[in-house]
């Protein structure tokens, strides 16, 4: 009955590592205007294993329930920041999220373990072409380089980063068609983390994530990279 | 007096049998009516030779629904109509009647009676269609809408034929009805509650003047409609006095009723007119919730009427006859409807609907067919033949409704050419009470957008809202028929913000008893209110004043020179233990005992005041605590504990 096709037994044995927990915290201003992060999120939201938190939903006033989101933390095994780039950083919610939750003792600093050894990396949308986030271009750094505050964090509280995944000249994606399959390299890229099919270590080093996502994910079926 | 009450014991006792058990089967109230009326009728002859004089009263059921469904239909709506009203409407007329008329030109020996045949026959039943496209919420609809036109059209239409039949008598058939009758005196003229009356203004008068009394008969509705009604209404509303509201309704529409019959026109269509001036009345949902009753059991009565009227002895006489002759006849108007459906673009399931509900002969069929017969246009035979084709057809009419639900609408569901449903159409917010408290409520959601309708039993309130351009009702919003007219079935949320306590709580228990899903907010006086109205139901109730004493509070420690910030803080962590308090009190609460009785709540709110004070207490000496430990700062000498 299920409008999903079986998954084929094969291919469940073939994950060998144990399945990750996904936590996406999701945060856009004005979710009626977004063309890309609304498709994204909807996909996430469909997927087993994966928990989507829309920030600006759920703390309109942005009172954050600290004690809330820190047991959401400790209950998933990777954590994705998705957003618009807003002045080459997150929107503002996510600066809040991050100076409330992140607490001394709990994120970092002396009994500060709880986050230690999950997987860190943002899903950003940026405005400006790809060629603009160079040292040649108008933004003179590379999105990467942009969101190194993030990665220091993530260092500080005894994560793993990942290099963003990010989507280039957002604004535009919808006329150039380009979202359906930026979706679809979205879930792959969660579905492949979750089970664990992701190559980490060759990841770790990318400028970004979605640069060659057929590399690093093995098929779920023969555990070959391609999918 | 005792007969009168023993046939209004057999008329209700067959409906109150019939109705819910023919609904519960799925059939509609309508073939429930009509079943119950074939029992009392032909089957247990409980009822009978009155059955007609019963009819022609019960026919003001039909009235009474022209004047609620003009109240549901503004003048923008109606004029919008009008390319569909004249086309589909005036299409279906001609082409149905000349169809039957040519039919009947073979089969009959008189081309007169072939085309007053034809006239009545394309003629379908308002009372039957409208009633069941409302059951079904289908009125909203395309095709509902296409179906209504037509059936306007027709209501109009029926005007000029009742002048033609008399021009096609057939001196034979006068001969015929001469004999039969025995030279006995002239056939009176039938009461009609549809059309042509015994009285009339308009007799002796010339053809110019006839115009402009119809003329100022419309302008004297409209006119009147638009501005004698409302201050009487409202002089009405500030006696508080139920009954005379009833009273006035009704007067309102027997008395238009009565001025069309006056003048020669058909009242369903005067007081669909009123209807339609009224619709944008605050009065409306007040008039609609009086009225709606009255017409429910017209009708009712006049659907038993059709059933207990039809002749067992013609239709075994002369069944094959008579079954071919209405299937015919169903046919012949189901493909006229269907090719003008798919000539005016409906999508497939409005064009099947469209089809399907208008293929049946009418309550006006009847009327039109005792004129004939009177005036000699249609033999008494073929008149009872006729009679019989009629109520065949409207008894047919729901089995193929429920043909449509099971049928048809399964197998288009599925089809690829239906656009997707959009969700952008926002269900109606209901707000009763319209006070301080709801006028806010209120004009935050149409500013966000949302369509609202509000109620309040303050006649002179809701007319100050209605000049400030907002959409108000007149009305006691705890009575249940004013809240369906109000739209209760459609409607994506409940406030409640009346100004009595007892009545708010009751209000609530009745929406969340009678619509469960639908989202409640209540406005509560203080904390007992509160909890009555979470017991009640209610899936919100907010405090009226706390959020503006907070406001005020903090607006004095700001005042006092404390940093803007450090007292948003304070009041957000007051805010939240606060409303832990509320969460953990309820509990402790008891509808039955006293505050001041309930030692354990006492005991309870003593403890939380305790630990409210401390959070301030403790904001003053320490900087770990509740409302700074989002922003504390990380203890001095921290960083010699992150070098390695």
């Amino acid at each position: 009955m299920s409008k999903h096709p079986p998954t084929p037994v094969a291919a469940r044995k073939a994950v060998s590592a144990p399945a990750r927990r996904i936590l996406v915290l999701f945060a856009h201003p004005s979710l009626p205007r977004s063309e890309a992060n609304a498709p994204m999120l909807a996909a996430a939201r469909g997927l087993d294993g994966v928990t989507c938190v829309d920030l600006y939903a759920e703390y309109p006033a942005f009172e954050i329930d600290i004690d809330r989101e820190q047991a959401r933390l400790l209950a998933h095994d990777v954590v994705c920041f998705q957003h618009p780039l807003y002045w080459y950083s997150t929107p503002a919610i996510l600066k809040e999220w991050q100076d409330l939750v992140l607490e001394h003792g709990f994120a970092y600093g002396a009994g500060g373990t709880a986050l230690r050894g999950k997987l860190f990396f943002c899903a950003c949308s940026a405005g400006g072409p790809e060629a603009a986030y160079c040292a040649a271009g108008y933004n003179h750094f590379s999105i990467r380089e942009l969101l190194q505050p993030l990665e220091q964090t993530a260092y500080l509280c005894g994560m793993s980063y990942l290099p963003p995944f990010a989507l280039f000249g957002a604004r535009t994606a919808v006329q150039e068609g380009r979202i359906d399959a930026h979706v679809a390299d979205w879930v792959r890229l969660l579905t492949a983390l979750r089970d664990g099919r992701l190559d980490i270590a060759a990841a770790a080093d990318l400028p970004r994530l979605n640069q060659d996502l057929d590399r690093l994910i093995a098929s779920p079926a023969t555990g070959e990279p391609g999918a | 007096m005792s007969g009168v009450l023993y046939q209004v014991f057999v008329y209700l006792c067959a409906a109150v049998v019939a109705v819910p058990v023919a609904k519960r089967l799925g059939l509609g109230s309508v073939l429930g009516y009509l079943i119950a009326g074939i029992a009392i009728g032909p089957v247990f002859g409980i009822v009978g030779a009155e059955t007609e004089q019963l009819q022609h009263f019960a026919e003001f059921g039909v009235v009474l629904m022209l004047f609620l469904v003009g109240l549901e239909l503004k003048p923008q709506l109606l004029w919008q109509m009008r390319a569909r009203l004249l086309g589909l409407g005036g299409l279906q007329v001609l082409a149905t009647a000349a169809a039957i008329a040519a039919l009947g030109w073979v089969l009959l020996p008189h081309w007169q009676s072939a085309v007053a045949t034809g006239l009545l026959l394309a003629l379908s039943s308002t009372a039957i269609v409208l009633q069941t496209l409302s059951e079904k919420g289908l009125m909203a609809t395309d095709g509902g809408r296409a179906g209504f036109s037509v059936l306007l059209f027709q209501d109009i239409a029926v005007i000029p034929m009742l002048a033609l039949i008399p021009v096609l008598a057939v001196p034979e058939i006068a001969d015929l009805v001469q004999h039969a009758a025995g030279h006995a005196a002239p056939a009176e003229p039938v009461a009609q509650a549809g059309h042509g009356e015994g009285m009339s203004l308009v007799a002796g008068l010339s053809g110019w003047s006839y115009a402009g009394v119809v003329l100022g008969a419309v302008a004297a509705v409209v006119l009147g409609g638009h501005f004698l009604t409302r201050p009487l209404f409202r002089l009405i509303a500030s006696s508080h006095l139920r009954e005379t509201f009833t009273a006035a309704a009704l007067l309102l529409v027997v008395g238009i009723a009565l001025l069309m019959t006056l003048v020669d026109l058909s009242p369903a269509l005067g007081t669909f007119l009123a209807g339609v001036v009224l619709a944008d009345s605050e009065f409306r949902h007040e008039l609609e919730s009086d009225i709606e009753p009255f017409k429910g059991l017209l009708l009712g009565l006049f659907f038993i009427t059709v059933g207990a009227g039809i002749d067992f002895g013609v239709l075994f006489g002369q069944l094959f006859t008579v079954l071919a002759l209405t299937l015919g006849v169903m046919a012949v108007k189901g493909g006229i409807l269907f090719g003008l459906g798919r000539l005016f673009r409906l999508r497939a399931a409005d064009q099947w609907l469209f089809t399907l509900s208008l293929a049946q002969a009418g309550e006006f069929g009847f009327v039109l067919l005792a004129f004939s017969t009177q005036n000699a246009v249609i033999a008494p035979e073929l008149g009872k033949l006729l009679s019989l084709v009629i109520a065949l057809s409207m008894l047919l009419t729901p089995v193929l409704f429920i043909g449509y639900d099971r049928l048809v609408l399964p197998r288009l569901r599925s089809a690829p050419d239906q656009p997707p449903d959009t969700i952008d159409e926002q269900g109606t917010v209901i707000i009763a009470g319209v006070g301080r408290f709801g006028q806010v409520v209120n004009r935050l959601l149409m500013a966000a957008g949302v369509r609202t309708v509000v109620l309040d039993h303050e006649a002179t309130t809701v007319e100050r809202m209605r000049r400030i351009g907002i959409r108000s009702f007149f009305g006691d919003a705890s009575r249940p028929d004013l809240l369906r007219a109000a739209g209760i079935e459609q409607a994506a949320a409940f406030v409640v913000a009346i100004d009595d306590r007892d009545r708010a709580v009751q209000l609530v228990e009745y929406v969340k008893r009678e619509h469960p899903g639908l989202h409640v907010i209540a406005r509560a006086f203080d904390v007992d209110h509160l909890y009555l109205l979470r017991t009640a139901g209610a899936d919100m109730a907010v405090r009226e004043v706390f959020d503006a004493s907070l406001e005020a509070g903090a607006a004095t420690l700001r005042a006092l020179g404390q940093h803007p910030f450090e007292v948003e803080k304070i009041r957000r962590a007051f805010r939240r233990h606060d409303l832990d308090t509320l969460e953990e009190l309820y509990e402790l609460w008891d509808r039955d005992l006293d505050f001041a009785k309930n030692r354990a709540l006492l005991e309870r709110v003593r403890a939380r005041t305790a630990a409210e004070l401390e959070i301030t207490a403790a904001d003053r000496t320490r900087l770990h605590d509740r409302s700074e430990r989002g922003w504390t700062p990380p203890p001095k000498g921290y960083t010699t504990e992150l070098d390695v």
